[in-house]
């Protein structure tokens, strides 16, 4: 056997390769799922258990690593909470409450750490979100990065929204400006943050936007995302995949600031694969695809824009496809391995 | 309010109209060129060419027949797996090694006291810094003092750094492992000796230092239609329109399309502080093998530069060299663009961006890279 690599953590294809073989594979399906409900047999964002009377439990479980704890637009607190409450959100779950773990590097300062909690309870209040429970352990020095953050979110569902559902014909939208998050992260992580720069992180539980439209047009939402790690490269991909579908993108259309893009060409980075952690990818009916950007714009997304289609597939591969700014096409390819700094 | 920065990028990558123009304009010349040949292929030597080729979807654009492939354009995907060793054992002997990013994961043939790229060798407590410029390298040599060698590879866009910073002071316990390749002599191997080459898209940044007169060979000599070309789609496209226009007329001659940087006679200042530094020795090519007069060597007032010479290694042998790929990799047809990434048994199986077993896995202008990323079928 081999050794785990960073590219196994980074949300990407070889992720999704070290979970089959150390995980997937080796569960009998019985393990996989609570019957009626949603499981590791179609990894979505989160998972759901059936109450009997016709809604699903939602439940999700993340940790948190971020390297710096803090950053531009939040810290790993903010980070957390949101990440949680966009994850139940995204199956089309109420989040109503949370867990959270959390474990600190001994000689951590207590004042950083009150910091990071205010910024996670404010998430939880403003959300109307409990949290009902948790753990607090403490690490050697040297032996943990500063401070890791594990949040179970909860919540309740009338409906799922589960990403196979996605249908040749639906439209694909998403609800902001893409890859902020990750190209903050990447800035700050390579000392290329001067006080005033442009580059700030998302950040933000997605509660205001989605159960106002999933209230108002669940059934015709069939699939949502979240696109953090691997960015939306990542999400589609799944997307295609799970319902053996292909989607076609148009690159103009993908809402993205000048500052980021500039940044991203600068260092050789993909905007498509970047992190982010205030936005929305949803897959719904083209007959109320307008009229969705348009609600979403009243909620405050004035971004939001439809940015491609779903199709059927032309042969086996479940495929994304992006038509280029200049109007030639390639195929959009899951994220691999790291990002390094390049030469020219 | 109008803004420039925003104008330039619609005008050059934002604009369908205009390329759909030019599109029209290539599909007449290719109707010209098909009642003389059926086949055009048309080499890049520039690993950004065939990003931009790539990422923007450029060859979705061209008629059926009308290709456009890479040649040996990046610099980590030629880099001799020897030079690699040399930094691998110098770094783990604690030596401080500076690189930058995409040399870092570059695998040697094999591996040196446990590890096979300087990544590993960093895993096994070896002394590597990646950085993203030479200058941060010296500024963190002066200060820590300790002995240090860069991994000097590159072409001529990145050896004009190198000379200046060699003409100023540098500090003592500072050495360079020499790596540097000329590309004209590799376009020249590639024509002489796999031909079919029907055009050549020559290399912008490069060409800004050695200039647009240093391409003349293949016309005047090989017949080749060659253009200069900047590196966003739309000059991309026009190239090839211009190489179709040549081809048509049954001419060839060099044609500078990226005017806003590259001049007939080059960066004369920078050329020259190359001369003043190195001297043009014949060099291995990683998968190619010996091309006369492509590389650099240091010239012997500056040997105590040299990390071969003072720490005491071979020069590497061109006479010795054997091929240095791992077995079943086929990277060294991938550079001389006999054939794509797709045909390779390995691409994306056992030779992913992750875990790269060929060096044009690692950069992110090697060609396997950039087809694994941004397109593989």
């Amino acid at each position: 056997m081999g050794k785990i690599t960073l590219a196994h953590g980074s949300g990407g294809k070889e992720m999704n390769e070290i979970l089959e073989k150390m995980i997937f594979k080796r569960l009998p399906d019985w393990m996989k799922l609570v019957d009626g409900g949603l499981g590791i047999d179609f990894p979505d964002d989160a998972a759901a258990i059936p109450l009997g009377d016709g809604r699903y439990f939602v439940v999700t479980i993340d940790s948190y690593t971020v390297d710096p704890i803090f950053f531009p637009g939040g810290n790993i607190g903010k980070l957390a909470a949101s990440g949680t409450i966009n994850d139940v959100l995204m199956l089309g779950g109420n989040p109503v409450a949370a867990l959270d773990s959390i474990v600190v590097e001994e000689g951590f300062e207590e004042d950083l750490l009150k910091e990071i909690l205010d910024s996670m309870f404010e998430v939880f209040k403003s959300n109307g979100v409990k949290l009902i429970g948790g753990d607090f352990k403490v690490m050697p020095r040297g032996q943990l990065d500063k401070i890791v953050i594990t949040t179970v979110g909860l919540g309740i569902a009338e409906h799922l929204i589960v990403d196979k559902n996605l249908k040749p014909g639906d439209k694909v939208i998403v609800s902001g400006k893409i890859a902020e998050h990750g190209a903050a992260i990447y800035a700050a992580q390579k000392g290329f943050m001067p006080e005033e720069s442009e580059l700030r992180s998302d950040v933000k539980p997605l509660k205001d936007l989605i159960i106002p439209l999933v209230e108002k047009y669940g059934k015709y939402i069939s699939a949502a995302s979240d696109p953090t790690r691997g960015g939306l490269a990542m999400v589609l991909n799944s997307w295609a995949s799970a319902s053996g579908t292909m989607i076609v993108i148009d690159e103009e259309k993908v809402p993205l600031r000048d500052a980021v893009k500039n940044y991203c060409e600068l260092l050789g980075l993909d905007p498509f694969v970047l992190a982010s952690e205030g936005v929305a990818v949803l897959g719904v009916k083209e007959k109320v695809a307008k009229e969705v950007v348009e609600e979403m714009n009243s909620l405050g997304y004035t971004d939001a824009e439809i940015v491609g289609e779903v199709k059927e597939k032309e042969g086996d591969a479940s495929l994304v496809i992006v038509k280029t700014r200049i109007g030639g096409y390639r195929i959009l390819e899951p994220p691999l391995g790291e990002i390094v700094p390049r030469i020219c | 309010m109008f803004d420039l920065k925003v104008a330039t990028d619609k005008l050059f990558r934002g604009n369908r109209d205009l390329a759909s123009n030019v599109v029209k304009i290539l599909e007449v010349l290719w109707g010209k060129v098909r009642k003389k040949i059926d086949k055009v292929k048309i080499m890049n030597f520039c690993g950004t060419h065939e990003w931009t080729t790539t990422h923007h979807g450029l060859r979705s654009l061209l008629p059926e027949g009308l290709e456009l492939v890479a040649g040996p354009g990046c610099p980590v995907c030629i880099t001799p797996s020897y030079y690699v060793e040399v930094a691998i054992k110098l770094a783990l002997e604690n030596v401080k090694v500076y690189t930058y990013g995409d040399a870092y994961k570059l695998p040697a043939v094999k591996k040196v006291d446990g590890a096979k790229s300087l990544a590993e060798a960093k895993s096994l407590g070896g002394n590597v810094s990646v950085v993203y410029s030479l200058l941060d390298a010296v500024k963190d040599a002066r200060e820590s003092k300790r002995e240090s060698a860069f991994f000097a590879i590159g072409f001529e866009t990145t050896y004009p750094i190198y000379a200046s910073t060699i003409l100023k002071n540098l500090p003592e316990n500072f050495t360079f492992i020499i790596c540097g390749r000329l590309t004209p002599p590799a376009a020249e191997y590639v024509v002489k000796n796999v031909g079919g080459i029907d055009g050549v898209i020559a290399p912008g940044h490069v060409s800004t230092i050695i200039g647009g007169k240093s391409w003349k060979f293949l016309a005047e000599n090989y017949n080749i239609p060659t253009v200069v070309s900047g590196f966003e789609p739309m000059d991309v496209l026009i190239s090839v329109v211009e190489i179709l226009r040549q081809i048509s007329e049954s001419r060839a001659e060099v044609v500078i399309e990226y005017t806003r940087a590259v001049s007939w006679e080059g960066n004369v200042l920078a050329k020259k502080m190359i001369l003043d530094v190195f001297d043009v020795c014949d060099a291995t090519w990683r998968g190619i093998g010996l091309i006369p007069s492509s590389g650099y060597r240091l010239k012997e007032k500056y040997m105590n530069l040299d990390a071969f010479n003072v720490y005491g290694f071979k020069e590497p042998n061109s006479k010795e060299w054997s091929s240095d790929l791992l077995p079943g990799c086929r990277c060294g047809e991938v550079i001389l663009g006999k054939i794509k990434p797709i045909d390779c048994p390995l691409f994306l199986k056992k030779c992913t961006p992750s875990a790269p077993y060929g060096p044009c896995m690692v950069s992110l202008e090697g060609t396997c890279s950039i087809w694994a990323r941004f397109g593989r079928r």
